[in-house]
């Protein structure tokens, strides 16, 4: 018998960490975890039929509830304690996933549905290129969130952020709806708002100056169907953080703007044909 | 305004030939051909024709030709006919100019300056035909160990694989995407790619839903910086997954495919509104350096369960390959690169025609960077952007390439002829359009055979190419330069390339 392998060969990928599993919810202590292990742990639970997992100690892993496709589009459960990583619930399929904290970066990267919400303050791109699903964050947000944001038909990404946002908010923005609430007593300081946006709105709680804008965008103030919409997600923003003591008409009563691409065609006159 | 720049082309109808059929007319949808009642003739517009040789194919008395027009302005080197015209035309619009396929220019083809060995008295060369010949090939990251187990004569391999992808033949199709080509060309691609054992690539324009369960099995799905028609299925059923960075006909920038080219099923595959430009950014706005981009190759391994190959697309620039050593330790499987005449559905002209260097010096200095850094094992090479018939494919190969894709070769296979106006969406040969009527043209079976028939021919020939060196396996040729030779080359090119002059 012939043995000639480095020994971490054999033990890459097999390493797995026992959660405890009753009545559909699995705790797993991520404390120390490497991000694969973590999501291979994550996949095995959903593969088992876990319909809830709480992670305990999470400390900067990576794409938690990336890993979770399944052909069947099982659905699950994520509560997270701790920071997670950059590129949470990036490409998510449809599971909801809850932070008791902040967020990095590329929270919703390219995310197809589900539900993302956190307790705290998210990085920067986050909800970038995300066509479907519900992203909610409690405080700010960092640079080119939101970025080239898409829909199509009922497909209409949704997300709510309870305080402000840096540079680039809706850059490139192609469908979807954003919706800053500048409920942390600061005003919107962001610039470059929705350079090249092409398409979906942008409601802003407060006031913003035309120079804050791209020049594809128009600045108008919300109109019933507008006021309609802001008040669907603001209801449901207020549901997912009771903690911030705010009802909805307190947040309601206050001046919003929408801010809409002028043309769904931004370059259709750049070419000589 | 009235537009001073005169014909490209001109149409000389044979009228006793022409037998009045109003086929010209039908076949030309840039509006050329007109039948006159009042003179019972077809009267054709010079200034319509793009060129492409449409209405000369079909036409069944064999009446019409089109060539260049005779027209010319005073002859002048540095003031071209093209830059002449095209600076009037922009003096006309404003406009950027646009076109399409790949770079036109009389840049060095490399390809036509080297020659490949041949095996006499020694080293018998091998006859495909009776001898059993090997150009399958495996495309993704090998490991820099192999732990064996040896028990009771069974041989087991300990070490865990990456995936990778199995080619038949070292020949894929390029990313050209659901959109920028019609759906039956693409089906066509998808159909040829799982007939010969190969991989199409669905660019950045999705893979519809119908399609996956049939080809997902031969395609490789793109992500590109306008994530268009993605989705956890869309990556988990395909092959591989390739991150586009850059493409050799326009590098550094992004690409805007038109909303008139946005139909409801072009909308429903990328998942965008109907009629909207979809836009692709320059840049990965989630990737700003290396670990950013490791940061996205991990993402899409976690998103495929480490079950598929991931690549990353770049174009070949001045450095690029300081940033594929990079982009090979940030994880990727697969490298493929772009060169300077790789085809585009758009692109600016000065883009096009200015940015990037040659394929051929990109593999070499590709391959040998990897090899002095020891990496090479960790990544597939994929050479793409001028790749014209079996000998440019097989020298790819010697010069360090493990596969390569071809892109306007299999257009041309399907009835393109070049003409370069793909951004236009009129294509007469139903290859570049969105237009159902343009699109019902193109075959798709009759497409896919023809495909399959080229990747056959083209197997073939390497085949007879490598047992004439006496190799039975492209493997023994993969970076083999002792088996290239220049011709007409200066020192540096030969250096760059890393092979000898001829003779020597």
């Amino acid at each position: 018998m012939t043995k000639a392998y480095p020994a971490e060969a054999r033990s890459r990928g097999q390493k797995r960490v026992q959660g405890r599993v009753c009545s559909g919810t699995a705790e797993i202590d991520a404390a120390g975890l490497e991000t694969r292990e973590l999501n291979d742990h994550l996949r095995d639970l959903m593969l088992a039929g876990t319909e809830k997992a709480v992670l305990k100690d999470v400390c900067g892993q990576r794409y938690i509830g990336t890993r979770l496709y399944s052909p069947e589009h099982r659905k699950m459960e994520i509560e997270i304690f701790g920071t997670p990583g950059n590129d949470l619930g990036a490409f998510l399929f449809g599971h909801k996933i809850r932070v008791h904290g902040n967020a990095q970066d590329g929270v919703g990267n390219t995310m197809d549905d589900g539900e993302i919400v956190i307790e705290g303050r998210a990085g920067d791109v986050t909800g970038f290129s995300m066509r479907g699903g519900k992203i909610f964050v409690r405080e700010n947000v960092g640079y080119r969130t939101a970025l080239h944001m898409k829909e199509y038909n009922e497909k209409r990404p949704v997300m709510v952020i309870g305080g402000t946002s840096q540079d680039f908010l809706g850059e490139y923005m192609a469908g979807g709806i954003v919706i800053l609430l500048g409920l942390h007593g600061k005003p919107h300081k962001g610039n470059f708002i929705g350079n090249g946006m092409h398409g979906g709105v942008i409601y802003l709680r407060g006031s913003v100056d035309k120079t804050q804008v791209g020049g594809q965008v128009d600045i108008s103030p919300p109109d019933e169907a507008d006021r309609e919409i802001i008040e669907r997600y603001v209801s449901e923003f207020i549901e997912r953080f009771p903690e911030i003591g705010l009802d909805k008409e307190q947040i309601l009563n206050s001046d919003f703007v929408r801010l809409s691409p002028r043309s769904k065609r931004p370059y259709g006159k750049l070419y000589a044909y | 305004m009235k537009s001073f720049v005169f014909p490209e082309f001109q149409i000389i109808r044979d009228e006793a030939k022409c037998g009045q059929c109003r086929g010209c007319e039908r076949q030309c949808a840039f509006g050329t051909h007109r039948y006159d009642e009042a003179q019972d003739r077809l009267i054709s517009d010079d200034y319509k024709c793009v060129g492409c040789q449409r209405c000369v194919i079909f036409c069944p008395k064999d009446a019409i030709v089109v060539k260049p027009t005779q027209s010319f302005y005073r002859p002048n080197a540095s003031w071209s006919r093209e830059k002449l015209e095209d600076l009037k035309r922009q003096a006309e619009t404003g406009g950027v100019i646009l076109t399409g396929c790949g770079n036109d220019k009389p840049f060095r083809i490399y390809w036509d300056h080297i020659v490949l060995n041949a095996s006499q008295v020694t080293n018998p060369s091998i006859d495909p035909l009776r001898e059993p010949m090997e150009l399958r090939t495996f495309l993704g990251s090998k490991p820099d160990f192999m732990g064996v187990e040896v028990e009771n004569g069974d041989v087991e391999i300990e070490t865990k694989l990456s995936p990778n992808l199995m080619v038949e033949t070292p020949i894929l199709f390029s990313a050209m995407s659901y959109g920028a080509i019609s759906y039956n060309a693409f089906r066509a691609l998808a159909t040829a790619a799982c007939k010969s054992g190969t991989y199409f690539n669905t660019g950045e324009g999705g893979l519809p839903r119908e399609m996956r369960e049939e080809f997902g099995r031969c395609a490789i799905v793109q992500v590109a910086s306008g994530r268009f028609g993605i989705d956890a299925e869309y990556l988990n059923c395909a092959a591989a997954v390739e991150i586009k960075v850059g493409q050799g006909a326009k590098p550094g920038i992004g690409g805007h495919l038109p909303g008139e080219k946005v139909s409801a099923e072009v909308a429903a595959t990328r998942m965008i509104p109907v009629g909207t430009d979809a836009i692709s950014p320059a840049p990965h706005h989630d990737i700003y350096s290396i670990e950013d981009l490791s940061m996205l190759i991990y993402a899409l391994k976690e998103a495929t369960n480490y079950e598929k190959p991931i690549s990353v697309k770049i174009a070949a620039v001045h450095n690029f390959a300081a940033i594929a050593s990079g982009i090979v330790r940030a994880g990727a499987d697969i490298i493929a690169i772009d060169g300077l005449r790789g085809g585009t559905g758009a692109a600016p002209k000065a883009i096009r025609d200015n940015v990037g260097i040659p394929i051929e010096l990109a593999i070499s200095s590709l391959d040998r960077r990897l090899r002095d850094e020891g990496i090479r094992n960790r990544a597939s090479i994929i050479a793409a952007g001028g790749i014209r018939c079996s000998a440019d494919v097989i020298k790819a190969i010697a010069l360090g390439a493990d596969a390569v894709y071809i892109g306007s070769a299999a257009l041309i296979a399907m009835g393109c002829t070049l003409c370069q106006k793909c951004y236009t969406g009129k294509c007469n040969w139903g290859i570049c359009t969105q237009d159902p009527r343009l699109a019902g043209r193109l075959n798709t079976e009759i497409a896919a055979t023809r495909l399959s028939n080229l990747i056959h021919a083209w197997s073939h020939e390497i085949s007879e190419m490598l047992g004439g060196m006496g190799i039975n396996a492209l493997e023994s040729l993969r970076g083999n330069h002792d088996h290239l030779r220049g011709i007409g080359l200066y020192e540096w090119e030969l250096d760059v390339l890393g092979i000898k002059g001829a003779g020597e």
